[in-house]
């Protein structure tokens, strides 16, 4: 403190009075934020475009023009279905655990541990896709099977527990692979808006005589509701989007309820399989299941902000 | 815009060719630099496209080709069929790789770049496609008419000891295990020649038609590509799949009902297949498209083989292009470049008559 009470004046000047030297920066760093926030929407503007043109043909075929014999909208809507239940799943999952080790690390380890956890959960991040395709399909999913057998065996009257899969290569194991992916995602994201809750809101409640999670209840979700959100929307939009490892998982096919057994398919998945030797309509008809799921990144995404701005009142300002 | 796409495209072959010859170098070395002095003097690049099911076969042949004709360089862009053949139709390669015949409309359209003949294709690549099971107390080949084939893959048969399967393998002890049967989740041109299969054999059974793409209505096990449903069949007790025959390792396969026998796959029975095949015709008079008979009775054949084409111009615009096509293709079908095919992807040897009059047919390229 007693340092910048002693600054020489030359300092000062070159603060307050850059003359138009200062003024010019000023307009570049301006100019430069500008040009980024402009940049992305022009990419995303040539992204759409792009989808949309290469889209077009599909989606306005005749239904036996399309590869499948039917018009392309009873052939993308069980893989939007199938997109949105796994997603579904994955976030019903990985929410809870997700916040719980969030709040761990914030409020509930010890500082040592804590960092240790935070380590492993961040590099819980860094695992590509693929390996996790690798282990869903060669480790979890042969071992979820006599699970499968017993849901079988005594929810069997329920239509998502089916005829059990063989292989453990079903839709169920997708959405929880999915959800050990998104977990590290929901969990970074929760424990820095965890920790940033003003000590001052969280003394005061324990003041007043709150315990531990009456406080956690009373100051920190509040706090945190909007960084939750985001938190949740992020790791939705990793499930909706994952490719490799739906691909890898899955033993892909036609739309069925039953979760636990053959069929099913992600948008993501159907284009990984076909794409590469695809062209004419059917390369048309993946560009355009691509759209549709651009499309509904952009719903959740809106669906998420209006969320968030019904309750701005809570937000940390405050 | 056409600039930049040939600029595109000869930047993916470059890719490729550098891609391929690290991969071949250590293998190739030896016959390259004993055999480079003694050979052809053709210069320039010759660049495909087209099936991926005749990658490996192809990168065979292009290192063979290397000790045969080092001066020219071929390319093999493993863009799948149909790709293959569109690119093919626009010029943007010289040659195609396809695992289905042309279309009639596809031949009059190459008739603005293959002159008045148009194109015409050789069978290049013939590969039995195996119906394998991992049923480890089962010992023999288990026999099976199309009928069987066709009720295991849309589910109607669930256990191995079905009296359907039991009263065509009389002594042989079947377990009562489920059948997991398990196909492509890509589409591709194995599933495409199964389906065909089983759609001509056994009509009632399997009233769908053959595509690329396995029918959604019959559920069942599936993985992406070759590799990925043959070890998911090896790693699941029960599972029944069908797949190129090279790949199948010690997995059991089905010994197929031909007429009153069960015929095993063997590489003879699927050239004897294909030799006995009627011509598609209507298109060039060279061409050999030819459409294999499911349903053929003839002993010593094995119904379920793929076929993969290559396709030439009966006549190309240059002399260099018309000589370098000639040389290549002539080397995939000599008894030489089968050989490496078969060896390294498992091809069964295209030879005999079929041969010899595939090599007539690649000799009467000529120059507009």
């Amino acid at each position: 403190m007693s340092e910048t009470t002693v600054t020489p004046p030359e300092t000062r000047n070159k603060l307050t009075g850059g003359g138009s030297a200062g003024r010019a920066g000023d307009k570049i760093f301006s100019g430069l934020t500008l040009a980024a926030g402009i940049l992305i929407f022009v990419v995303l503007a040539v992204v759409s475009l792009f989808l949309v043109l290469e889209a077009l043909p599909a989606m306005t075929a005749a239904p036996d023009q399309i590869t499948s014999h039917q018009s392309f909208w009873s052939y993308v809507a069980p893989l939007v279905v199938g997109t949105l239940i796994a997603s579904a799943i994955a976030l019903v999952v990985a929410t809870p655990i997700a916040i719980g080790v969030a709040l761990f690390i914030s409020h509930y380890a010890p500082a040592r541990i804590s960092r240790t956890v935070g380590y492993v959960v961040d590099l819980l991040a860094a695992i590509p896709s693929v390996v996790y395709g690798a282990w869903g399909y060669l480790v979890f999913g042969p071992a979820l099977v006599p699970g499968y057998k017993w849901l079988h065996e005594n929810l069997g009257f329920i239509p998502v527990f089916g005829q059990p899969s063989a292989t453990g290569r079903t839709l169920l194991t997708a959405s929880l692979v999915l959800s050990v992916m998104i977990l590290p995602i929901i969990t970074a994201q929760c424990r820095e808006i965890f920790i940033q809750t003003p000590s001052l809101h969280q003394e005061a409640a324990l003041a007043l005589g709150a315990t531990k999670w009456d406080m956690i209840r009373a100051a920190v979700f509040p706090f945190a509701r909007n960084g939750i959100i985001s938190a949740i929307m992020l790791g939705l939009g990793r499930a909706l989007g994952e490719t490799m490892a739906v691909t890898l998982v899955l033993s892909a096919g036609a739309l069925t309820p039953n979760l636990i057994g053959v069929g099913n398919n992600t948008i993501p998945a159907e284009i990984a399989l076909n794409f590469p030797e695809a062209f004419g309509m059917r390369q048309s008809e993946l560009i355009a299941a691509g759209l549709i799921l651009f499309v509904i990144t952009l719903l959740v995404n809106m669906l998420a902000r209006w969320i968030v701005s019904r309750y701005s009142e809570f937000s940390g300002a405050n | 815009m056409k600039i930049s796409r040939v600029g595109a495209s000869v930047a993916a072959a470059t890719a490729l060719v550098l891609g391929l010859s690290a991969c071949s170098n250590n293998q190739a070395a030896t016959p390259n630099s004993s055999a480079s002095a003694s050979t052809g003097n053709l210069t320039g690049t010759l660049s495909g496209g087209g099936a991926s099911s005749q990658e490996s076969a192809m990168t065979s042949w292009i290192d063979g080709f290397k000790a045969v004709q080092p001066g020219l360089t071929v390319q093999y862009n493993p863009v799948g069929s149909g790709a293959g053949r569109k690119g093919f139709l626009e010029g943007q390669y010289m040659f195609a790789g396809s695992d289905s015949a042309m279309s009639t409309d596809e031949w009059t359209k190459s008739k603005s770049i293959c002159g008045p003949d148009g194109a015409f294709q050789v069978p290049a690549y013939i590969s039995p496609i195996a119906v394998a099971y991992n049923l480890p107390s089962v010992k023999e080949n288990i026999k099976m008419d199309a009928d069987t084939i066709a009720k295991v893959f849309n589910g109607s048969i669930k256990k191995w000891n079905d009296p359907a399967i039991a009263s065509q393998n009389a002594g042989v002890t079947l377990p009562a295990t489920n059948i997991t049967p398990v196909h492509r989740a890509d589409e591709s041109g194995t599933t495409k020649n199964f389906t065909d299969y089983l759609s001509n054999a056994a009509k009632t059974a399997w009233p769908q038609k053959a595509a690329e793409a396995w029918p959604s209505g019959y559920a069942g096990e599936s993985a992406q590509q070759t590799t990925g449903v043959v070890s998911l069949a090896k790693s699941t007790e029960g599972s029944i799949v069908y797949a190129d025959a090279s790949a199948v390792g010690d997995l059991g396969t089905v010994a197929v009902k031909v007429g009153d026998n069960y015929e095993k796959y063997t590489p003879e029975a699927a050239a004897k297949t294909v030799a006995s095949a009627k011509k598609i015709g209507g298109m060039a008079p060279q061409d050999m498209g030819v459409k294999i008979d499911r349903t053929s009775t003839e002993a010593g054949t094995y119904p379920i083989v793929l076929v993969s084409y290559h396709i030439y111009c009966t006549t190309y615009k240059d002399q260099a292009t018309a000589d370098n096509a000639k040389a290549f293709g002539k080397y995939v079908l000599s008894a030489q470049g089968q050989k490496t095919a078969a060896d390294a992807a498992g091809s069964a040897p295209i030879s005999g008559d079929t041969e010899k009059e595939a090599l007539a047919a690649i000799d009467t390229i000529k120059v507009a």
